[in-house]
């Protein structure tokens, strides 16, 4: 590292450690390598020992590190600066997704960029919580409400045009990152129950604009037993498996519903049934102990960041990493409506894990350049 | 642009932040809280239930079908096996397009509008996930096809199973009888649970009589599965319990003397040995290859068996019903002189017709010249029918019929093999009741010559013939000797089951019969001599020949004018050694006019074939042996 880039100003440069210097904070690495391990395992065993998979989501992985070892490297100030720049990127890359969608006649939620295929979608689940924070980080807080008007639209005109994908499940996440943004922002609690009270009110209307396949995913989230064999398989055999698994689980490699093909999507979206099943219990709560603890490490990292900026982004990250374990695990358990989200980190997949490490990475970055001035 | 300036309170910022994220955490806490109690629910609370349901997904209960019994004749001949033959099976529930995947199979395999019918009738009616069978005995060359495909057909599977074998063909079919697929009404009767797995059922025959002993017991296998169906690994099993061997009484040697006999013509073989009831030949012809059902025959075929005027499929050994004729005037003469209404060496002139006071009607005998004086043996010699209507007459139908029902001609024989049908023999009560008719007095006379009302099966006139050569030990006929457990090897004997005694003990009247019929063939004016005149052997025997329609008085009866299918049916009883009976034959060949020169020497020829060729004249402890 060139020590040109070092701030002058950073008092505490003889004590820098390794890690340190590489931008890395050592406890949120240690807690994502261990479950990129446990993935791994489960994978291995969800996948029908299926070692060729494994070694694909080995690469993902190692893409994905990389992503956020060089986002850690970045200077939050740079990324405040190119936030609405970034922002209107992602939105321009949307509509260009919409009109490719209907010119090819049906829903299209990325763009095939030759080489690879990109969704501007993931882009948005980074750049919304940017956006809204910049907006909001240069004037007094809690925000007055002409700027909450503001960032209300910033958050609404990215979020239809996602839901017009139509991905409701991005939507809603991309949504729930600017929100979280407003949360942490510190909107009266009175306009947080008001806007949940709205929002109740408001999903009748959201059931007439849903498509046929949304409604029919909501309707066996109400019964899942009205269609066994069809829409409601799913959540069924998941729930068989998590309830089979018990407290100590069936075994790895001896779940019955994963190794026997009954449980669909097993190392996809469905993962943590099988995880359930051959870990139980006690496997759970190590995993929900892993993920609880990153989520407090994020947002230690976000109380002690040194501006506002970086502060509401932080926050927003971290909650929207939960939102993607609590939905998932809420829709394998029946909780929830069947919504594609993955379980973080855990479950095979490429995109949405390269945009989480990202997350990851900026918030290694706003942890490690911080000026260590006394507070 | 201008901007009003803002003083951030960076402090006061800093504090509502702090205060919002411990709040988030505690969200975050919370709504973890709300999954771990939602996991203990399943996987603590409900784990019992759930781990029922995990098992019911993977654990299958799989039938295993019994072998089935093989058949043997007494010399262990197998007449019956089992031989293995692959089946395309598909499983409803893992097919998405029925109609689509059949299309497609019919690119590597032949599968004709039967298969496809009877496979849509079991489609409508069976459960979703059991297998129901498309085609059965796949050549080599479709199994192959089949299997480099097979990755294109989710839900269709060979299956390797045993199929029914006849490897004699057509031999002895009507006492063997075949298997077929069960159809629905079998489905109601049979223990549905213990043909889980088995294609096949006895439709006729000793398969059918016999059908629990040959099945055997169905084995349980319990398999796990994956969510295609595919079987992994066997968890637990009970071997299923093989059906029984048979070995019958039947010779196959004698049934294709038999068979060969009778050649072209319609008619039935059975042979009794008469110290044990053993049917030694049960042969009805035209006969049919009995493999032509096992695997379901086309309907071309069968209208073609069902539809041939010389009805193949009848079988006429058990169930033909034909009248005895004269065959049945040794058991009216035995009556006679058990009653005492004859005197043995009285004669009575026969003029070649018969009168009642005070009615017209002439009753012919077969010689319309007469017989002249005829005594009780020339009677028999001659079968002169004037004799027997005035023999009818003192009896009296009521005795008539009694004396007979105790020999069978009423009644089944018992016989162990499926269809028999039951003779009669007229009384008045059954007149009375069936055709709400008196009686009449001409009746009786032609019930004295075996015509009229009465009607016996090939088979019950075997029985009855051999009954009379044992001097009235009714032994029930039986075809099934003995059963053999295929594991152990062990026998078991059937044993020999008796009727009820004909009630006529002195032996003396016995004797006098059985020495008229030995004339019948020995002498040089018995309607049979021509069997007799090389025989090295003693034989009893009786001519009888069946009208088929009957002729109108004063019109002449010229045989060469009557069209073939309308002449008199041929019959002939007999057993050898006379004195020392080892063989009991009956024979009726359908339109062969004459008893004695079409009828007695196929009998002849079976008395050979076993007394002769097989040596039976010689040895005296073959009786009851065990095959």
């Amino acid at each position: 590292m060139n020590l040109l880039d070092t701030p002058v100003h950073d008092l505490g440069q003889r004590r820098r450690s390794l890690t340190q210097s590489l931008h890395l904070d050592p406890p949120l690495l240690l807690a994502l390598l261990l479950l990129s391990g446990i993935s791994l395992f489960v994978l291995y065993s969800a996948s029908g020992q299926d070692i060729d998979l494994v070694w694909r989501q080995v690469v993902r992985l190692g893409v994905a590190f990389t992503v956020m070892f060089a986002l850690a490297q970045l200077n939050p100030a740079p990324l405040k600066r190119w936030t609405p720049w970034i922002f209107a990127g992602g939105l321009g890359l949307l509509v260009a997704v919409l009109v490719a969608g209907e010119i090819g006649k049906g829903a299209q939620r990325w763009l095939d960029l030759g080489l690879f295929r990109f969704q501007p979608s993931e882009l948005m689940k980074l750049a919304m919580p940017m956006m809204v924070a910049w907006y909001l980080s240069d004037h007094p807080l809690p925000p007055s409400a002409k700027r909450l008007a503001m960032a209300s639209l910033i958050i609404l005109v990215p979020t239809l045009l996602i839901a017009r994908q139509p991905d409701l499940g991005t939507a809603l996440l991309v949504a729930s990152a600017g929100l979280f943004v407003l949360l942490f922002a510190g909107i009266p609690w009175r306009l947080v129950t008001g806007l949940a009270a709205l929002g109740a009110a408001l999903a009748p209307v959201l059931w007439y604009f849903m498509h046929d396949y949304q409604r029919q995913r909501v309707l066996t989230f109400l019964n899942p037993e009205q269609d066994p064999l069809g829409a409601g398989y799913h959540i069924i055999q998941s729930k068989i498996a998590i309830g089979s698994g018990g407290l100590y689980g069936k075994g790895w490699l001896n779940g019955t519903q994963s190794q026997l093909n009954f449980l669909p999507e097993r190392s996809t979206d469905f993962i943590f049934a099988a995880y359930a099943e051959e870990f139980g219990l006690l496997g759970i709560l190590v995993l929900l102990a892993i993920y609880l603890f990153i989520i407090m490490r994020g947002l230690l990292i976000a109380v002690q960041a040194q501006d506002t900026f970086t502060r509401l982004l932080a926050g927003s990250l971290v909650m929207t990493f939960f939102i993607y374990l609590f939905v998932n695990i809420g829709m394998v358990t029946g909780l929830l409506p069947v919504v594609g989200l993955p379980l973080p980190l855990v479950s095979y997949g490429g995109t949405s894990m390269v945009t989480l490490m990202a997350a990851f990475g900026i918030l290694m970055s706003i942890h490690t350049h911080r000026k260590l001035l006394p507070r | 642009m201008a901007r009003p300036i803002t003083l951030k309170d960076h402090f006061r910022e800093t504090r509502l932040f702090t205060s919002r994220a411990i709040v988030a955490l505690v969200l975050c806490i919370a709504l973890m809280l709300v999954l771990v109690a939602r996991l203990v629910d399943l996987q603590v609370i409900k784990h019992d239930t759930y781990t029922v349901l995990s098992d019911q997904n993977r654990v299958h209960i799989a039938a295993l079908p019994p072998t089935r019994g093989l058949i043997f004749d007494r010399n262990g001949v197998l007449l019956a096996q089992n031989l293995p033959s692959y089946s395309l099976q598909i499983v409803p529930e893992q097919v998405d397009d029925v109609d689509a995947t059949i299309e497609e199979l019919r690119q590597l395999i032949a599968i004709s509008e039967d298969d496809e019918e009877r496979f849509r009738k079991r489609y409508q009616r069976s459960r979703r996930f059991k297998p129901i069978t498309l085609r059965t005995r796949l050549s080599d060359e479709e199994v192959a096809r089949f299997a480099v495909n097979r990755h294109r057909f989710p839900g269709v599977d060979i299956a390797a199973r045993l199929y029914r074998h006849y490897p004699q063909g057509s031999l002895a079919v009507h006492a063997l009888g075949y298997v077929g697929r069960i159809n629905e009404r079998e489905l109601q009767d049979i223990d549905a649970s213990n043909y889980e797995g088995t294609d096949f059922i006895g439709k006729t025959g000793v398969e059918k009589f016999y059908e629990d002993i040959l099945h055997g017991d169905v084995g349980v296998q319990r398999v796990e599965t994956n969510a295609q169906g595919r079987t992994l690994r066997v968890l637990e099993q009970t071997p299923p319990v093989p059906g029984l061997n048979l070995h019958l009484t039947l010779d196959a040697d004698l049934q294709r003397v038999a068979e060969q006999a009778l050649g072209e013509e319609r008619g039935a073989v059975v042979a009794i040995d008469p110290r044990d009831g053993s049917v030694l030949v049960l042969a009805s012809m035209p006969g049919f290859d009995p493999n032509l059902f096992v695997g379901g025959i086309d309907s071309k075929t069968y209208r073609g068996l069902r539809d041939s005027p010389d009805q193949p499929l009848f079988n006429r050994a058990l169930r033909g019903r034909y009248p005895p004729g004269s065959t049945l005037k040794p058991f009216i003469g035995l009556a006679g002189l058990e009653y005492g209404a004859v005197e043995p060496n009285a004669s009575i002139y026969c003029p070649g017709w018969y009168m009642l006071d005070g009615d017209d009607h002439k009753y012919r005998d077969w010689k319309k010249s007469g017989h002249g004086p005829v005594d009780l043996t020339r009677s028999m010699v001659e079968s002169c029918d004037v004799y027997y209507y005035d023999l009818a007459l003192s009896l009296g139908i009521d005795r008539i019929s009694g004396f007979l029902e105790p020999f069978g001609f009423n009644d089944l024989t018992g016989i162990d093999t499926s269809g028999e049908l039951a003779g009669l023999v007229p009384s008045r009560e059954w007149k009375r009741r069936v055709k709400r008719e008196p009686w009449y007095p001409g009746e009786t006379l032609i019930t004295g010559i075996g015509q009229g009302f009465n009607l016996v099966t090939p088979l019950a006139l075997a029985s009855a013939t051999a009954t009379l050569s044992t001097y009235g030990q009714h032994l029930r006929p039986r075809i099934v000797a003995a059963s053999e457990d295929p594991d152990s090897g062990e026998v078991v004997d059937f044993p020999v089951v008796s009727n009820l005694a004909v009630p006529a003990e002195d032996h003396a009247n016995w004797h006098y019969i059985i020495k008229t019929m030995t004339g019948v063939v020995h002498s040089h004016r018995g309607t049979a001599r021509r069997i007799g005149e090389n025989a090295p052997y003693e034989i009893a025997g009786k001519t009888g020949t069946a009208q088929v329609f009957s002729i109108k008085q004063n019109e002449e009866y010229v045989e060469e004018d009557i069209e073939k299918r309308l002449r008199d049916h041929a019959l002939f009883i007999a057993f050898a050694p006379a004195h020392a009976p080892k063989i009991a034959v009956a024979v009726i060949v359908e339109n062969g006019g004459s008893g004695g020169a079409v009828a007695a020497p196929i009998a002849r020829k079976v008395m050979d074939a076993w007394l002769l060729d097989k040596g039976r004249l010689k040895s005296d402890n073959d009786a009851g042996e065990t095959p």
